[in-house]
């Protein structure tokens, strides 16, 4: 476009240190959980000990299953209840789905810790233990929101009679919801799924309010640990950055190649 | 027809429980005491007198400070970056936002120590520096690291909402523009930047609203002694167990930031009218 031409370097430069900027940080994190010893500047060989160090701690270990658990846990239900309501939103009354939307925008739109706090204060005022399972509750709370919001412009762009066509033509409302709505919004459905799972999978401020007796995820663990230099750090971090890329990799990767597909066999 | 719309009741208790009361409990907290035997609560205002304490104006003073200078560095960053990425073809697009966008889904803990090994005294910075006689420079524990650090976690959000309103700007106007005999600086200021505000305007309340709040960033690259309302926050209710106290402190955060965002989106209207007007004005 205009005035790229002229100065086709000034982008490319901006672009490049900016790149540089967000990835360099993270590179070098990735490139020192390799290193021999425990400084995080002078290269001494190469090692795994970090790595060794990480799987052989029961900590790091039940961090893991904690936050994996609870992120498939929290996806299924907060999934489950977004797609539902979102439906049910997109065939209710004007002003109850306005009225439902404020209150949904409200974790959304109040800051982290606000929320945090007010789950906290819920937790203690009804004397539930806090551990796994507030924590649990915490994340589909704060994960319905998102799938709402990822699912509902898929419902509106959908032909609002979609259903009542379907029932016309002999399905039961349940055969039109399976069938018919459902199918057709699956793309919004697992965008929401994905947004909901990192959400719950990155989450530190809100588990580290809710949380209690000992339970930690990978966040409230790096929380802990990096109060000092910690290279095992640098080894979950690795850990969790490859898997973060391959799981992108893969959402991105694979609509394009049925795109391809779709087109070859057309 | 209304069949399906009985699915939202569940979701409707649901907020009940999870959104409203949490809500309501931090607004009951904030304007009770501890209580004597007989009652366990009593009502006063004290916690938010105590707030205005010069010791607590100080912290939300500089928290508000750090997240400005947060935002107007993201702005000038991340405006040209945006509009360099709209402008490039559509693959590099493509490319581009995807690489900008990959950093987000990484940890935010992961993201910001990363920083701590590139930013100490015996950082990489300071090694490199070494080696020219220069330094060591103290980096880490200051206004710096943590501006960078939101900065660094934030960026994004901003280069992504400005480049969503750049990509779908409709290019005949830019042509228009040109076509009537403005040059490029002037199409710019008077056509493509006025129509882009929508997207800077959002770009910072995602970049200031985590910014004033977090606890994270400073804790971690402002050390124990770098106090910004979040931490204030987290120390109320993790360390001292002042949750009176504390949920009095988060509803005046609250409060700050609402107002705040509405003085964004008026600012967004009022250049929107003054828009609209302008062209009202030229077609007759």
């Amino acid at each position: 476009m205009v005035g790229i031409k002229q100065y086709r370097w000034l982008p490319i430069l901006i672009i490049g240190l900016t790149l540089i900027f967000f990835y360099l940080p993270i590179l070098i994190l990735m490139i020192f959980s390799f290193n021999d010893s425990r400084s995080l500047t002078s290269w001494s060989g190469f090692s795994l000990q970090w790595y060794r160090q990480l799987f052989e701690s029961r900590e790091v270990v039940n961090a893991v299953m904690t936050t994996v658990t609870i992120a498939i846990i929290s996806t299924i239900i907060s999934t489950f209840v977004g797609t539902i309501t979102a439906i049910g939103l997109s065939k209710s009354k004007k002003v109850i789905k306005e009225l439902v939307l404020t209150f949904n925008n409200f974790p959304i739109l109040n800051p982290e810790i606000v929320t945090a706090i007010g789950l906290m204060l819920l937790f203690s005022a009804f004397a539930i233990q806090r551990g796994f399972m507030t924590m649990l509750l915490a994340h589909i709370s704060f994960s319905i929101p998102y799938v709402i919001l990822t699912i509902l412009p898929k419902l509106r762009s959908l032909d609002p009679n979609l259903a009542e066509a379907a029932m016309d033509l002999g399905a039961t409302p349940w055969q039109a919801l399976t069938k018919v709505i459902v199918p057709q919004i699956t793309p919004g459905i697992l965008a929401g799924a994905l947004i909901a799972f990192t959400m719950s999978f990155d989450d530190f401020v809100i588990s580290y309010f809710v949380t209690g007796g000992g339970v930690k995820n990978i966040s409230i663990l790096v929380y802990t640990m990096s109060k000092r230099i910690n290279p095992t750090i640098n080894a979950l971090s690795t850990i969790l950055v490859v898997i973060i890329t391959i799981v992108l990799i893969i959402v991105n990767v694979i609509p394009q190649a049925k795109k391809k597909e779709r087109v070859t066999l057309e | 027809m209304k069949i399906y719309s009985h699915f939202i009741r569940p979701y409707m208790v649901w907020i009940g429980i999870f959104i409203i009361i949490p809500m309501l409990l931090i607004l009951f907290y904030a304007i009770t005491a501890e209580g004597n035997e007989v009652l366990a609560f009593r009502f006063t205002l004290n916690n938010f007198v105590r707030f205005f304490d010069p010791i607590f104006i100080r912290v939300l003073i500089r928290s508000l400070q750090i997240a400005l200078v947060t935002t107007i560095i993201s702005i000038l960053i991340g405006y040209p970056i945006a509009y360099f990425i709209a402008n490039a073809n559509e693959k590099w697009q493509t490319l581009l936002i995807l690489l900008v966008t990959m950093p987000m889904w990484i940890n935010m803990l992961v993201r910001t120590y990363a920083w701590i090994g590139i930013l100490a005294d015996y950082g990489l910075i300071n090694t490199f520096l070494g080696w020219f006689n220069i330094g060591p420079l103290n980096m880490m524990y200051t206004d710096f690291a943590v501006t960078l650090g939101m900065v660094y976690n934030f960026l994004p959000f901003m280069i992504l909402s400005i480049y969503t309103v750049l990509a779908k700007m409709d290019r005949a106007l830019i042509h228009a523009s040109f076509d009537l005999g403005a040059n490029r600086l002037q199409t710019f200021l008077r056509v493509v930047f006025p129509l882009s505000i929508p997207g800077v305007v959002a770009g910072i309340t995602l970049v200031f609203l985590p910014a004033v709040s977090t606890f994270v960033i400073p804790k971690l690259l402002g050390g124990g002694n770098f106090v910004l309302i979040g931490n204030l926050i987290e120390t109320q209710f993790i360390t001292v167990g002042e949750w009176h106290f504390g949920s009095a402190i988060s509803l005046i955060m609250a409060i700050i930031i609402m107002v705040s965002m509405v003085i964004t989106k008026k600012f967004d209207k009022n250049v929107e009218e003054e828009r609209q007007l302008q062209s009202g004005g030229s077609t007759w």
